[in-house]
């Protein structure tokens, strides 16, 4: 019983990074209707954004919200240059660009800061919590900062215009346009979050499996998972969704024999799985229901 | 035409009709075409480098790869960012047959095929339920799973674990005056002529006509009597066949499978091979072929430390200038020629 409820534990704090990466998922995914392939690769741009503004002695703190101020812009940048004009191009398209766009950054980042691989600071240091080895003092920030990120995006969406314009432009763009939102610059708006929040689940990630440019492939896919279990439009399903994806992931590997280690993206795939076919919407997410 | 490309990409059936016949239905170009590919297809092995030969043998391997995942794709409107997936378990079969029960390498192909089909009819059941991006997603998971799965302990004994397997390379039979490479060269064009020649006889028989139908307008074809889900599932079992038995030829080509081959990587590469191509048209699986093997190493050599950028860049350039593939480029330029003709 005591193991259980330490695995449970640590799966919530694992989950806490799948959470923050779902929750940039989900963002990109209520703004253009695509999930962002190259999401993960972003965040980690970021992150080295972050880690070398770190290294030439800027606060952790000003670095921090630097690196997110850059995201948000560098965001808005590639929506406005590559993929503006793609607009109506055929959904394969938009998936070649996010892999091109994959394999640059990665590429960009292994020959500016090289593929070794880095430690990240921690703000709220590695000393365990309350002297429990259960939980460490950096995974239960990170668990505040994406509960802060969860309902800074909850007040975001219900009660500021921008917001209600975001959601009407991603809703129904041809109305959304009638009653004067710049439709174009929602999108583009819709990228920089996405790009800024991928930003801080990167520096909240990094401390934990360390830096290089290869980190969030198996991370994205369990973001993804989480994101799909929560639901692809509800941020706070999705935060949810990475939760339980972090104590699902721990349990099955340590009560299943033979998963172990060794098959854990195997459980974000069936995750992904079972819930698109139950219950396509997810957890909080509305079903989607086509008028034919 | 530029109209018409552009009234491509919002309706799917009309951009078919550009991209699926770019060289018209002229058939002395077509036969003149089959004469000069058939002549230079038999003379290159006689005439160029072993290592070259090598590589167009593996063009050939992704070009049925490729096709495996048009017919999913392009035909029947299903996406897959997971084929590396089943490119790998046609592979593994192949190899475990050849390596564990000494069984030739010529009958390993039908049997990754009807492993690999079973697979892919059992993936696509539940990808019935999904679309678009969703299965794209489910997919990509798929394939980022694919190499743990085969690292797997239980099956180590089976497939090597990460050492992977080695198998060993066949000589030319009946005594043909051939070397190693030049006769693997010769059987995988022999087995791409007829896999090729199986798909486009497939898509113009009532199988093909009904995957097309649930591409175009699901719901019309279901009151035409079609059965959807059955079709679909079977696409992706053929579709899985395809792939799989180019993964068969693979590991005997190469001589050598371990599960970090087969990455979600090969899975992207099948995808770019296809969208270059020209999706919803056979012979672009060519296309595809020579730019998975080639553009990568092109990358290379105009940067070492950032070739993965450059891929990228030429990635996003194609998508800009040939928005619908070789296909589509092709069909522009048979356009203006003849209407400078007329």
């Amino acid at each position: 019983m005591e193991l259980f409820v330490q695995q449970v534990i640590a799966g919530i704090s694992t989950g806490s990074i799948y959470a923050c990466v779902a929750l940039a998922i989900v963002m990109i995914y209520v703004a253009i209707g695509h999930l962002n392939f190259a999401q993960g690769e972003m965040a980690m741009f970021s992150t080295f954004i972050a880690w070398q503004l770190i290294t030439w002695g800027v606060p952790y703190w000003v670095a921090f919200f630097l690196t997110i101020a850059i995201s948000f812009v560098a965001g808005i940048v590639i929506e406005r240059v590559i993929f503006k004009p793609l607009d109506n191009a055929p959904i394969l398209s938009h998936v070649v660009m996010f892999i091109a766009l994959l394999t640059i950054i990665t590429s960009a980042a292994g020959f500016i800061w090289d593929f070794s691989i880095k430690t990240f600071p921690s703000p709220f240091g590695s000393a365990p919590l309350f002297g429990s080895s259960l939980i460490s003092a950096h995974q239960a920030g990170m668990m505040v900062v994406t509960l802060i990120l969860l309902l800074a995006l909850f007040f975001f969406f219900r009660y500021t215009r921008v917001g209600l314009a975001l959601r009407a432009s991603a809703d129904n763009p041809v109305s959304a346009r009638l009653v004067g939102i710049r439709v174009s610059w929602m999108i583009a708006l819709g990228w920089g979050l996405a790009t800024a929040i991928g930003a801080v689940a990167g520096m909240m990630v990094a401390p934990v499996v360390f830096l290089e440019p290869n980190m969030m492939l198996g991370i994205l896919t369990y973001g993804f998972a989480g994101a799909v279990l929560g639901g692809l439009s509800s941020p706070g399903g999705a935060v949810l969704g990475g939760f339980i994806v972090g104590v699902v992931e721990n349990l099955a590997g340590t009560f299943i024999p033979v998963i172990g280690g060794e098959l854990k993206l195997t459980i974000a795939l069936c995750i992904i799985i079972l819930v698109l076919v139950l219950k396509p919407g997810g957890l909080f997410g509305r079903a989607t229901i086509q008028r034919v | 035409m530029s109209v018409n490309l552009e009234e491509a990409a919002e309706h799917p059936a009309v951009a078919v009709d550009i991209e699926t016949r770019p060289l018209g239905r002229d058939r002395t170009l077509k036969i003149l075409f089959g004469i000069l590919i058939f002549v230079v297809a038999i003379a290159l092995p006689f005439v160029t480098k072993s290592f070259f030969v090598f590589q167009v043998t593996m063009v050939m391997i992704y070009a049925i790869a490729i096709l495996g995942l048009n017919l999913l794709t392009g035909f029947n409107g299903q996406f897959s960012l997971g084929h590396a997936a089943f490119y790998a378990i046609g592979a593994y079969t192949a190899a475990i047959l050849m390596d564990k029960a000494g069984i030739s390498y010529v009958w390993t192909l039908p049997v990754a095929g009807i492993v690999c089909f079973v697979f892919g009819f059992l993936f696509g059941l539940p990808a019935l339920r999904l679309e678009g991006i969703y299965l794209a997603l489910a997919t990509f998971a798929l394939s980022v799973a694919t190499p743990q799965i085969l690292k797997l302990s239980p099956l180590e004994h089976w497939t090597g674990g990460v050492q992977g397997i080695v198998i060993m390379k066949p000589d030319a039979p009946f005594g043909l005056p051939l070397n190693q490479d030049q006769w693997l060269y010769f059987f995988t064009l022999i087995v791409t002529a007829i896999m090729f020649w199986m798909a486009s006889n497939m898509l113009r028989s009532r199988t093909g006509r009904a995957m097309m139908a649930i591409r175009d307008n699901p719901i019309a074809s279901r009151s035409m009597g079609v059965n959807n889900s059955l079709y679909k599932a079977t696409t992706f079992g053929i579709s899985a066949t395809y792939t799989g038995i180019a993964g068969a030829l693979g590991a005997i080509v190469v001589q050598f499978v371990a599960p970090d081959s087969f990455t979600v990587v090969l899975s992207i590469a099948l995808l770019v091979g296809l969208v270059v191509g020209g999706v919803g048209w056979i012979p672009g699986a060519f296309f595809g072929g020579l730019f998975v093997l080639f553009v990568p190493n092109i990358a290379e050599s105009i940067s070492k430390g950032l070739s993965g950028a450059f891929y990228g860049l030429i990635l996003m350039l194609l998508v800009f200038i040939m928005p619908t593939g070789v296909a589509g480029f092709l069909a522009l330029i048979r356009h203006k020629v003849l209407r400078r003709g007329a």
